[in-house]
């Protein structure tokens, strides 16, 4: 990876994209019809799947149940084609199970789980083509698929990954950017609030430079969010159609 | 084991103090606990006690191929267990998900960071390169896991010596620690975590919980930083909503904190290593001598007592004596006596029998005392006395008092300090034992 700059003096980075550029998000909500709630995200060159079964009851021990709200159960797959090498454990490994964790707790967050106690609410991501940026895109297409569902959240989950290289702070991280060892910090917001469901940092990052790359990831979020929020206006609008209103 | 689930008021006692802005231990919202850092005798050895929580960290290395796509770099594994040790709650099928939680931060937290200079650990291209294991155990759960495994992680690396290996042209010679010292590791820097736990709705912060209080929290935010206030790691675990100011709140205070953890790591390992070329004997086995290991030892706090006397003299002086008679105890039959009013009975109604038996203990005489009299040797002859049977408790009291009616009545007084020290030692305890009623 030597000689191979991640910006370029005028500003450009690998791909072409400004810093603060995001990559090109296209989405779509309702792939399968089996499942309670399901989306679909490609952003650049990564692709997400996501499905929602619930809220319905328990599986598995009922001891689990919680009294006053909805267990999340998330569940992280990345297939074996998805990266340039094929990996060998697509299963079980600690990273998957860390960002089902993740996701978990993210959503947790977020869903109204007050309102289905004692049920459990499954969330299955799936990722085809890593390219960068996986957490982000999992999150998005959740979200989606949680809107699907009909689940109800307090606000959109957005997220997006951030770096940092040469003094700037740049949104959306591809995969050779994240392969250059650089800070990567990925964040999830709820974008109406500014409150921040998850956070998470990886590699060197002096405290100044903290505020600039937070902000730039914050910014990015919300251009996630209104790229979504248009998403899903005009799923309902041809769905509404459909139904013939 | 399951975990004992905390009670309600325990909850809400941990929560109350916490908005007072009072922690348990005494300690402020910012203070660490005692950092406590022990040796071993082997190179790579330690044992790190935050508090009560105790991590037990072990570096090893060994020779092996390098991964296909790093050719050049050694490899770094960490480990963190949880033994069973550390908390009932803690089982080998059970604990998967904190495991999988702290294991990952930790890899972040050190391997990403990149704190060793991995390119260092290459003996030969390709073919051999340095393995460097980090095996941390949790010896006892106190709260607050991840930043006790992260000091030790980074104390038994920087405490750690590998053997000399030199190459000459295709040969590779490996000097035991005989022929030649072991080598250190070259460290870049140290990152050490800091957790902070989130209260009321994550306006309030505590640093370093203990375990009740990471029980009750909202959520947890750590951050990994080293000396030269970068930061290595941020990791938010819980689900609380955080806003970017108290993100940059809690980076400065770890920058703090950090820098003074850094420094006694530094005291501790020129510690050790002065004590290793003096000739001085280390090791764990001294520490047993010292009780400091092997035993859970209470801190002596300092207290400062210097004017103790004339306060105390003070309050003595303002205060009114008070009333003479502690307590009316109302004797209902020998051996039987009530202090006192009780709370009114909040259970409702119960059944008819449990009414008649009320009324017929009203019916008793009953005999007011005046003081409380204390006969303890007798007690033995006194049951002899009695026409009922009378079920002894299988309780381990060891003294039982018989109330007699018809005895002289005693005062109390408790006017001075002095004085309530002479009355101690002959006053003891009014206990109500259960028995059966004798049959009337």
């Amino acid at each position: 990876m030597a000689g191979l700059e991640l910006l370029s003096d005028q500003g450009y980075r690998v791909d072409g994209r400004r810093a603060g550029e995001l990559r090109k998000i296209q989405a779509r909500m309702g792939v399968f019809a089996q499942a309670d709630g399901s989306a679909y995200i490609e952003q650049g060159n990564t692709k997400a799947l996501a499905v929602v079964y619930g809220p319905h009851e328990i599986r598995g021990s009922r001891a689990r149940a919680l009294p006053d709200r909805a267990l999340v159960n998330c569940q992280y797959s990345s297939a074996t084609f998805s990266t340039g090498e094929r990996k060998r454990r697509p299963h079980g490994d600690r990273k998957s199970c860390e960002m089902g964790l993740q996701l978990r707790q993210t959503f947790e967050a977020a869903i109204l789980t007050q309102l289905h106690p004692r049920s459990q609410i499954d969330i299955y991501v799936q990722v085809l083509q890593a390219d960068g940026g996986t957490y982000a895109a999992c999150v998005n297409a959740a979200t989606l698929a949680v809107m699907d569902a009909g689940i109800p959240m307090r606000d959109f989950v957005c997220a997006c990954s951030a770096g940092f290289v040469d003094g700037t702070a740049l949104a959306d991280l591809s995969h050779v950017e994240e392969a250059a060892g650089g800070p990567q910090l990925a964040l999830a917001l709820l974008p109406a609030s500014g409150q921040i469901a998850l956070l998470e940092m990886d590699a060197r990052l002096h405290e100044d430079h903290l505020e600039q790359v937070l902000e730039a990831a914050a910014r990015a979020a919300r251009d996630v969010h209104t790229l979504l929020d248009r998403v899903v206006r005009q799923h309902v609008h041809e769905a509404s159609i459909l139904l013939g209103d | 084991m399951k975990e004992t689930p905390l009670s309600n008021c325990e909850r809400r006692f941990l929560l109350r103090a916490i908005e007072e802005k009072k922690r348990l231990d005494g300690r402020q919202t910012y203070d660490y606990r005692n950092i406590k850092i022990s040796f071993g005798t082997d190179y790579g050895c330690c044992v790190v006690e935050l508090g009560k929580t105790r991590v037990l960290g072990q570096v090893s290395c060994e020779l092996v191929s390098p991964k296909l796509n790093r050719a050049t770099e050694g490899i770094l594994f960490f480990n963190l267990e949880l033994s069973q040790m550390a908390a009932p709650a803690f089982e080998p099928g059970r604990q998967s998900d904190l495991l999988v939680k702290l294991n990952r931060l930790l890899e972040r937290c050190l391997r990403n960071s990149k704190c060793i200079d991995t390119e260092s650990l290459c003996v030969v291209a390709g073919e051999k390169v340095w393995q460097i294991r980090v095996d941390l155990h949790l010896l006892n759960h106190d709260g607050n896991i991840i930043d006790a495994a992260s000091i030790a992680a980074v104390v038994a690396l920087c405490h750690f010596r590998r053997p000399d290996v030199s190459v000459q042209g295709d040969e590779v010679t490996l000097y035991t620690p005989e022929e030649r010292d072991p080598v250190p590791l070259s460290i870049h820097h140290m990152p050490i975590c800091v957790s902070f736990a989130f209260f009321q709705q994550g306006t309030y912060l505590l640093v370093d919980p203990n375990e009740r209080e990471e029980r009750v929290m909202d959520g947890l935010l750590v951050l990994a930083m080293n000396k030269h206030r970068e930061i290595c790691t941020i990791q938010s675990s819980g689900g609380i909503m955080l806003l970017k100011e108290q993100v940059l709140r809690c980076s400065k205070i770890a920058g703090v904190k950090v820098a003074e953890i850094t420094e006694l790591i530094q005291k501790a390992l020129e510690n050790d290593q002065k004590v290793r070329k003096e000739g001085g004997k280390f090791g764990f086995a001294e520490s047993i001598a010292n009780q400091r290991i092997t035993a859970f030892k209470m801190e002596k706090a300092p207290i400062d007592t210097s004017d103790v006397e004339e306060k105390a003299e003070e309050i003595i002086a303002e205060a009114e004596p008070p009333s003479e008679v502690v307590s009316k105890p109302v004797l209902w039959t020998p051996g039987t006596a009530q202090i006192g009013e009780g709370i009114e009975n909040s259970w409702g109604d119960l059944e008819d029998s449990e009414k008649e038996d009320e009324d017929e203990g009203g019916s008793d005489e009953a005999i007011i005392l005046d003081s409380i009299t204390m006969d303890t040797g007798v007690e033995v002859s006194n049951i002899g006395s009695q026409d009922a049977p009378i079920v002894l408790s299988d309780s381990e009291e060891e003294e039982m008092i018989i109330l007699e009616p018809d005895k002289n009545p005693k005062k109390i007084r408790t006017k001075t300090i002095s004085a309530k020290q002479e009355k101690a030692p002959s006053k003891k305890p009014v206990k109500k034992r259960k028995k059966k009623r004798p049959a009337n």
